[in-house]
């Protein structure tokens, strides 16, 4: 659980780099919501949890863009989803940010966790297609 | 833990990844030669091949090896048990690539375990066979890769003793043809089928991406189970995926929406 908080930390304090965040302090510790549970509570959009799962809300960041509020789903340990709860979107650069930096570092918190499989099933991939494969990773001892 | 073996050999079109225990050294490189045979056997690339001779009539199918033969009928039973989703002359022409390299894998993982290994995986191109536990000692864990990032995983499934193949567009663009219409099926970017055998998990696979969505919402098969990803970005799965019989967890497609979109 600790690498869980670890990671959601981590996946918060990247969006306020991004952000340029502007020092500000929560009041209260992170909302954690049991999977499938109703939950009156802040989040106002929220896709279904899958069994087991938990859904556990950042704080409320103030940022010179405006507030912003990540919610990453936790199953067995590990993050399988990451949504956004609140972000900027009023002028251009915010549009930019909300579309393009939000979903890249995302990605890219999941795909962290991607590198603890022993293979990678997947459409069947050409010789060339392997180069640039997960599994061409995996055989070279990543 | 024993030191690994880790071999990618390219063969039949494709590259395929071994990981064994390297004591085993001398039965990969007979399933290497073994695939290598396949491949110079069933290829439809190779004019020459068993399987090029009989699709234009050169040679009859009782005169093929007694592999080929096993094929076709294996080929012929995926039919019948598909509603003819799964057809080895989708094309028009004679091509069992659907269901061989699936089985070529297979048997590829028997000769390992023939030759006295109880811990290893074979990945075939995408469609993965693993035998006993991992390395670790615990499940293998096999990613299945996200047709809309394929750098990243659509979710992991866990277990022993089982096979994982997919089939969808995501390195081929749109080469699995509904053979009910000769067009290629709609509203799916990728199916996952899981089961004991991965010649079998191989056809199934091809056959409910044949479906295309929602008919593929229907398909079922004992013993085996299906996950998708629709073309907007949604997922689904039959619900025995995983079977509980050789998958012991599964973590859930990381696919998540937020207002009718993709987030990913």
């Amino acid at each position: 659980m600790r690498r869980v908080i670890l990671a959601v930390t981590g996946t918060i304090a990247g969006l306020l780099a991004l952000l340029g965040f502007r020092s500000h302090v929560p009041s209260s510790g992170p909302a954690v919501a049991e999977g499938a549970a109703a939950t009156p509570g802040p989040v106002t959009s929220q896709a279904a949890l899958p069994a087991g799962a938990r859904a556990v809300d950042g704080n409320v960041a103030d940022t010179v863009y405006g507030p912003v509020q990540v919610q990453v789903v936790v199953l067995d340990e590990k993050i399988t989803g990451v949504n956004i709860l609140e972000q900027p979107s009023s002028t251009v650069h915010d549009l930019q940010l909300g579309q393009v930096a939000f979903p890249k570092l995302i990605s890219e918190t999941l795909a962290a966790q991607s590198a603890h499989v022993d293979a990678v099933s997947g459409a069947s991939y050409t010789s060339a297609g392997y180069i640039k494969s997960l599994q061409s990773a995996l055989d070279n001892g990543a | 833990m024993m030191v690994r073996l880790r071999r990618a050999e390219h063969v039949m079109g494709t590259v395929v990844s071994f990981d064994v225990d390297a004591a085993f050294g001398t039965a990969v490189a007979d399933a290497v030669r073994w695939l290598h045979w396949v491949d110079a056997t069933f290829s439809t690339f190779r004019a020459d091949s068993e399987v090029s001779r009989l699709s234009r009539g050169a040679v009859t199918a009782d005169r093929c090896s007694a592999h080929v033969r096993e094929v076709l009928a294996a080929c012929s039973g995926l039919a019948a048990q598909t509603g003819g989703y799964f057809s080895a002359t989708a094309g028009g022409s004679l091509d069992p690539s659907g269901y061989v390299k699936g089985w070529a894998i297979e048997r590829a993982a028997a000769i390992l375990t023939t030759a006295g290994s109880s811990s290893h995986c074979v990945n075939g191109g995408g469609d993965v066979r693993c035998t006993g536990a991992s390395p670790r000692g615990d499940d293998w864990r096999i990613g299945v890769a996200n047709p809309l990032d394929p750098g990243a995983l659509a979710l992991t499934v866990c277990g022993r003793d089982f096979a994982v193949a997919t089939s969808g567009i995501a390195e081929r663009g749109r080469h699995v043809l509904d053979p009910h219409t000769g067009r290629p099926p709609e509203g799916l970017l990728s199916v996952t089928v899981t089961g004991p055998d991965l010649g079998q998990a191989d056809g199934y696979a091809t056959a409910v991406f044949a479906m295309g969505y929602p008919r593929a919402l229907g398909w079922s098969a004992e013993g085996y189970a299906a996950s998708g990803i629709t073309a907007d970005g949604g997922t689904w799965r039959t619900e025995d995926f995983p079977a509980a019989r050789y998958q012991n967890e599964t973590i859930e497609p990381q696919l998540t929406r937020r207002g009718g979109r993709p987030i990913l």
